[in-house]
């Protein structure tokens, strides 16, 4: 208790000292948790990116077979359709009709998808919240397209995807397959690519394989593929950001080095004075690990809790332009909140504790000197 | 009131406002992020999808892992690219793997 007693006595007194010089230490504080804050949330948020892109993507086709030519994809004769379906271990092949509408009035891209069993009929399409969101030229529930002989074509808006399920259909403008074909030009024996179903995935690689040797130029992406894409690319994605911020970073390391190890004259004299008036060289060297400690873990708590409110309560304002690139339609989305307990852990020991330890450095030089030196030098 | 106890006061509860984000909150929400997921799920089961809505600027940002070779930012990591979100993300990892 006497332990205890002493630490808070110490700690008064630090605070006490913090709060003398607060303009300086205010705004030293909203730095350090800036960088927190922004080092946080890039974490939190590529994590959580990841965590959804590969639960929503297993329920992704097991393997998509395209047709490549000189290095671009073609599009897939229906006649292979039968060839891939004869190999054993495959459940079943069905071809997917699909491409893209570049609309130049908004200058946005959509993804067409053209169904055999759409159920609103060939002069109707289901699009995604993204859509009505851009397309502009809404009106009557209708959107006009132009089809590939240039002529115009109009279909109503007969429903509309779920805003939830934004993430994967904010650009989708969904049409029966005759409708896709004659506004696309896609020739009836084509299809833009194979989804395969098999029985047993851990045969996807020999299925794969004997795919490779049936089908001329044949392409296989397997779900697995997908899904890694994806943990690399938000691995990138978090690396790459990390790497712009480095420069702050490091100016902040700089400003906290300086801060902490360059004694001001003024805190010279303190430490003089306190030494005369009977302070030991452990209560000095333990006012200032207090010292530290209260402004990185202060720092680190708001860092971390606003990094949370900003990525999982407000889906990340400050980096949606960074993630949108040029594109026009983006869709809206919240993440599931999740936090790496590790990643957390190690947060902290990169900024709580260097700052607290380099802080007793310098105070130790001086602590051990004679009080009366430390004063004159002051 | 001392000093040490408003700085106490204010580190206990940000570790219980921490420990309730991380711990308790995750829970209390986790009915509603499931059916959204299972949602999606259905969309991306029923319409075959296999890539998400992310960058949707061009065909090889919008459909990452069904991007051909020749996609501008697949060339190599350096190359250059129309779109900036080619710079930002990563060829797919078939390059790297020299899988079928």
């Amino acid at each position: 208790m006497k332990w205890l007693d002493r630490q808070r006595c110490l700690m008064d007194f630090t605070l006490s000292c913090v709060w003398r010089r607060k303009g300086k230490n205010l705004g030293f504080l909203l730095v350090y948790t800036l960088i927190i804050f922004v080092v946080c949330s890039v974490i939190f948020f590529s994590n959580a990116l990841r965590r959804q892109a590969d639960a929503v993507l297993h329920d992704a086709p097991e393997m998509i077979v395209q047709k490549m030519m000189a290095g671009r994809q073609e599009l897939m004769p229906l006649a292979h359709q039968e060839d891939i379906a004869s190999i054993r271990g495959v459940r079943s092949v069905e071809p997917r009709v699909w491409g893209y509408y570049f609309h130049p009035a908004t200058q946005t891209n959509y993804t067409l998808i053209g169904r055999k069993d759409f159920r609103h009929g060939d002069d109707a399409v289901e699009v995604g919240q993204g859509v009505l969101r851009t397309w502009g030229a809404v009106q009557e529930d209708k959107l006009y397209f132009r089809m590939v002989d240039g002529k115009a074509l109009d279909l109503k808006i007969a429903a509309t995807f779920s805003a939830a399920t934004d993430l994967v259909s904010a650009d989708l403008i969904m049409m029966s397959q005759a409708t896709f074909r004659r506004l696309t030009g896609m020739p009836d024996q084509f299809a833009t690519d194979f989804s395969v179903r098999v029985r047993n995935p851990q045969e996807c690689t020999t299925i794969a394989e004997k795919i490779t040797g049936i089908v001329p130029g044949a392409r296989p992406i397997l779900r697995e593929e997908i899904v890694r894409t994806y943990s690399a690319l938000f691995n990138w994605r978090s690396g790459y950001m990390i790497v712009i911020l480095s420069a702050a970073i490091l100016a902040f390391c700089i400003s906290a080095w300086d801060k902490a190890t360059g004694l001001s004259a003024e805190e010279k004299a303190e430490i003089g004075i306190l030494k005369g008036v009977g302070w030991g060289t452990s209560d000095i060297l333990g006012m200032k690990f207090w010292e530290g400690m209260t402004v990185s873990l202060a720092a680190f708590f708001a860092g971390v809790i606003g990094a949370y409110i900003h990525v999982f309560f407000f889906s990340a304002p400050f980096f949606e332009h960074a993630l949108k690139g040029w594109s026009i339609l983006y869709p809206s989305f919240r993440l599931r909140p999740e936090v790496n307990l590790f990643e957390l852990a190690v947060l902290f020991f990169l900024t709580v504790v260097p700052y607290t330890f380099i802080t007793i450095i310098p105070i130790w030089r001086v602590s051990v000197t004679d009080p009366d030196l430390v004063m004159r030098q002051g | 009131m001392r000093r040490s106890s408003i700085y106490l006061g204010f580190s206990l509860s940000c570790l219980v406002a921490l420990g309730f984000l991380c711990f308790i909150y995750p829970h209390l929400s986790a009915e509603q992020y499931d059916r959204v997921l299972a949602e999606q799920k259905r969309v991306v089961r029923d319409l075959q999808l296999t890539d998400l809505c992310l960058f949707s600027e061009a065909r090889y940002t919008r459909n990452l892992s069904q991007a051909d070779w020749h996609a501008p930012f697949q060339d190599n990591p350096m190359a250059f690219d129309t779109f900036p979100s080619g710079s930002l993300v990563r060829p797919t990892v078939l390059l790297a793997d020299d899988t079928p």
